[in-house]
């Protein structure tokens, strides 16, 4: 990067089932929390990216950059629509780093939004869908669950993981989530309950997967040189990372593991001269329980199929010594409005490294990492962040 | 799968397994792809059909059906390692989701498996079903 | 109708699909006696295609098992002409997406046939004399159906799913066309009006008037222009709509049962329709010796028989392997309950 630089303000909406809010309510809410947190009045921001998997199909409404740009009152500045399915809130926030980073801003918010309740739980799920490879996987009625049912299925085969270890991470968010006043739900799940809830797609059943929900969330970027204008604590974008494998998971070397998060991991550990060890509190992708599971090892927290055992070691609760992730609840428990969850990672983050994360701070959190996955794992975007001071 | 003209251009691919081979590094490609990603400009691309045997990768049982398919649910999918190499996506069809595995030798079918709507095209394609052992 | 070239059968192929539901698991929905059932009808099962067969699917299978024992390059198939009376498509032929299937696109023409139960045997009347003719070398006849019987009718017992296909040439054949007549008059017995989901038919009136009459005169008028007799045959297959018909023509005709009981497959499942009297070819084809010679007569309503005199050559025993047996598809079987049947069948509207 040819400049540092920082988060200086952080919002997001309720995420949810909101009858009462509309997309364009949702961004602006977040906008404007971004906004007060960094103590701004909008006049200070130069340009705007914003992810959105599919208002196309959510809300018939494609050219929501400039939708957003005009609800929220930032004419005439540029706004830049960003999509790459459920990471499209992470790459909106890479693309913020990138374009204050490069010189050409000063300012830019990174914002994303969805907004999936206005059509039925069937079309939802047959947008989300529209991750997956449309002429090879979907045509045969695989499902996105379908997808990363059979990634369970290969990594039960070779690493021997069971149904009970698939449990733990969704267990463990839902327990966050009860810290989280923003996360969708505000209740704890047994192992038990979920392996007894309804079949989805074998082996994975409806507590293993994210629900569908409404949000919107929003960070404000700046250079770190400029960052105590707005923020006592300033938090340094350290790594910005992104990759790409095939789109359909047939075409993978290896279903199991996620090239691009181990692709992108690596980029983001050298730029920021760290080791998987050194990271303290992550956000990483659990649009499924297997999710989470994978994703700890493709970011190098633990070896290739040794998840499992690990969470049930809970090395991976708020309290553990090692890493924390999803403090927040992640996507199962806080809920997954599909462009808006990468950048609710982002907030997250900033939240622990700030030290204002209430009854679920991660004690002396200093280094944070998000992971943000498109589709069944086609791009992944991972940020690493640090305190200013 | 919307637009008849997007399934026409792929039904020599989705009736007969032609997938495509580089003639470069020899590698086949199903789906079919234009481009080899080893070789990009050095690789050149010929047709080639495949002959439909393989075995299970890894599937799942679709109990929460998409659009089109909730008269079939639940129904097997799958990702099948073709012997010529590639894995590919479909449906395992003819058989109780506890009868297969991973490892289970199967064989394409034809089968039909959507259509677009009540008075839309009908979208067919090869499937896989488990090889019963001859008698 | 008799070649004055050489011509017939290079390589047979059957499918049936593998669920079958039992007389007495429809008769118990309906309150119906299974056991009176049976005996009328002399049927105990009846095959049932799943959700993701129609007829396209079931003419496909047929015809690779049938290029399978044809040892052709797909490619040389001049016609493909699909028999049946539940296409997927009322316009858009079946034929074009069989061709598509096996790889004999585009050199070809092709059409779709219907003509009742008969329309698969007319297929191959076409095939015939465009062989003979001179202008294909070979041509495929499939005669496949998934049919439809009305909830709470009769036809519900015996209404199948099931093909059969025959490729037609010239040279290396496995059973020669000595002769073909068909018998055919203007006689509503049975039909299906466009956009009905469900057949009408006459009751009483689809026997002696129908199958019999047409039945009885092609078989007979074949054995004319042929200046044959029963006896001269060693098989005789007649469209199946249930056990009783095929067995009471045969013998009114003069056949023994020895003669007709090989072709029966009614029984195991069911009637299949534009594939039934082809599936009892079929049968006989994957038993018959070189040198045996069949009788094949199918019955479609509306209404008309083709009648066929076919000799087995010694070609046949190289090839019968090459594909699955009828007998393999007929015992490879899962029954399903009425309401599994219902949703198979489409009987629910989603």
């Amino acid at each position: 990067m040819k400049r540092d630089v920082a988060i200086v303000g952080v919002g997001m909406t309720k995420f949810g089932e909101l009858w009462d809010k509309s997309f364009d309510d949702l961004f602006v809410e977040a906008g404007l929390e971004a906004l007060e947190d960094a103590g701004m009045s909008g006049d200070e921001i130069e340009a705007m990216f914003v992810g959105n998997m599919s208002a196309g199909r959510f809300i018939d409404q494609e050219h929501v950059a400039s939708l957003i740009a005009d609800r929220s009152g930032m004419n005439p500045i540029p706004c830049t629509r960003v999509e790459a399915a459920c990471a499209s809130g992470g790459l909106a926030v890479r693309q913020a780093i990138m374009a204050v980073a490069s010189g050409m801003y000063d300012v830019v918010l990174a914002g994303g939004v969805e907004k999936m309740t206005d059509v039925t739980t069937e079309e939802a799920t047959a947008t989300l869908a529209t991750a997956a490879d449309q002429e090879w996987e979907a045509f045969h009625g695989v499902t996105f669950p379908a997808l990363y049912a059979m990634i369970a299925r290969r990594h039960m085969h070779e690493y021997g993981t069971t149904r009970e270890h698939l449990a733990l991470p969704p267990v463990k968010n839902h327990r966050n989530a009860t810290k989280n006043p923003k996360a969708q739900f505000q209740f704890e799940i047994t192992v038990e309950q979920v392996i007894e809830s309804p079949l989805v797609a074998d082996p994975l059943r409806l507590l293993d997967c994210s629900p569908v929900s409404d949000g919107a969330a929003a960070v404000i970027v700046c250079p770190l040189e400029m960052a105590k204008e707005f923020t006592d604590t300033p938090i340094v974008v350290r790594a910005t990372a992104q990759a790409s494998d095939s789109l359909a998971l047939h075409d993978r070397e290896d279903i199991t593991t996620l090239r691009a998060t181990v692709e992108a991991a690596r980029s983001a550990y050298k730029q920021a001269g760290i080791e998987p060890e050194d990271v303290d509190v992550a956000e990483v992708h659990d649009c499924f329980s297997i999710a989470e599971l994978i994703a700890v090892e493709d970011l190098g927290f633990v070896e290739k199929g040794e998840a499992g055992e690990a969470y049930y070691e809970g090395m991976f609760e708020i309290d553990s010594d090692y890493v924390a992730v999803n403090p927040s609840g992640g996507l199962k428990a806080k809920g997954h409005p599909v462009g808006a969850s990468g950048v609710a990672q982002v907030v997250e983050i900033v939240e622990q490294l700030r030290g204002e994360a209430g009854k679920r701070q991660v004690d002396g959190a200093e280094i944070g990492l998000t992971h943000n996955v498109g589709g069944s794992g086609g791009t992944v975007v991972v940020h690493i962040f640090e305190r200013g001071d | 799968m919307s637009g008849v003209p997007r399934f026409w251009r792929s039904i020599d691919n989705r009736y007969r397994l032609v997938g495509t081979r580089c003639k470069n590094c020899g590698e086949i490609y199903f789906p079919p792809r234009v481009v080899c990603p080893k070789c990009r400009r050095k690789g050149e691309m010929e047709e080639v059909e495949l002959s439909g045997r393989g075995e299970i990768y890894t599937y799942s049982v679709v109990r929460v059906p998409p659009e089109g398919f909730e008269e079939k649910a639940p129904y097997v999918v799958a990702i099948v390692k073709l012997e010529e190499g590639p894995l590919v996506t479909g449906m395992i069809v003819d058989c109780d989701p506890g009868e297969i595995d991973i490892g289970t030798p199967v064989e394409a079918v034809f089968r039909r498996v959507s259509e677009d709507g009540e008075d839309g095209v009908i979208y067919y394609s090869l499937e896989f079903r488990p090889v019963r052992d001859e008698e | 109708m008799i070649p004055d070239k050489r011509v017939g059968i290079v390589g047979y192929g059957a499918y049936v699909p593998r669920y079958r539901i039992k007389v007495e698991e429809i008769a118990s929905v309906w309150g119906e006696d299974p056991e009176a059932i049976k005996s009328s009808l002399m049927v105990e099962e009846k095959s049932v295609p799943s959700e993701t067969e129609d007829s396209a699917t079931i003419a496909v299978e047929a015809a690779r098992n049938a290029l399978s024992r044809a040892g052709i390059d797909p490619s040389d198939i001049g016609a493909v002409f699909v028999g049946s009376e539940s296409p997927p498509y009322a316009v858009k032929p079946t034929a074009t997406i069989v061709a598509a299937a096996i790889g004999a696109t585009p050199d070809l023409t092709a059409a779709d046939y219907e003509f009742a139960c008969k329309a698969g045997t007319t297929a191959i009347q076409t095939c015939a004399g465009l062989v003979v003719a001179g202008m294909i070398d070979y041509g495929l006849a499939i005669g496949a159906d998934t049919a439809q019987g009305a909830p709470g009718d009769p036809l519900e017992y015996t209404a199948a799913a099931g093909g059969a296909a025959f490729v037609i040439g010239r040279d290396n054949l496995v059973a020669e066309l000595e002769g073909t007549y068909s018998y055919t008059t203007d006689t509503p017995d049975f039909w299906r009006r466009e956009g009905q989901p469900y057949p009408r038919h006459g009751g009483r009136f689809t026997g002696a008037p129908a199958y019999f009459k047409h039945i009885i005169n092609a078989a007979r008028g074949l054995m004319e222009e042929l200046e044959l007799s029963p006896e001269d045959f060693d098989y005789a297959v007649f469209h199946q709509p249930n056990g009783k018909f095929p067995r009471r023509v045969g013998r009114k005709l003069g056949f023994e049962p020895e003669q007709i009981e090989p072709s029966i497959v009614v029984d195991k499942i069911g009637n299949t329709y534009s594939g039934s009297s082809l599936l009892g070819l079929v049968k006989v084809l994957d038993q018959a010796e070189p040198g045996d010679r069949i009788l094949l007569v199918s019955y479609g309503s509306g209404a008309g028989s083709d009648a066929f005199s076919f000799v087995v050559t010694d070609r046949i025993e190289e090839v019968r392997e090459e594909a699955p047996l009828l007998e393999e598809y007929i015992e490879d079987r899962v029954y399903v309950t009425y309401g599994e049947y219902a949703k198979m069948r489409r009987k629910l509207k989603f």
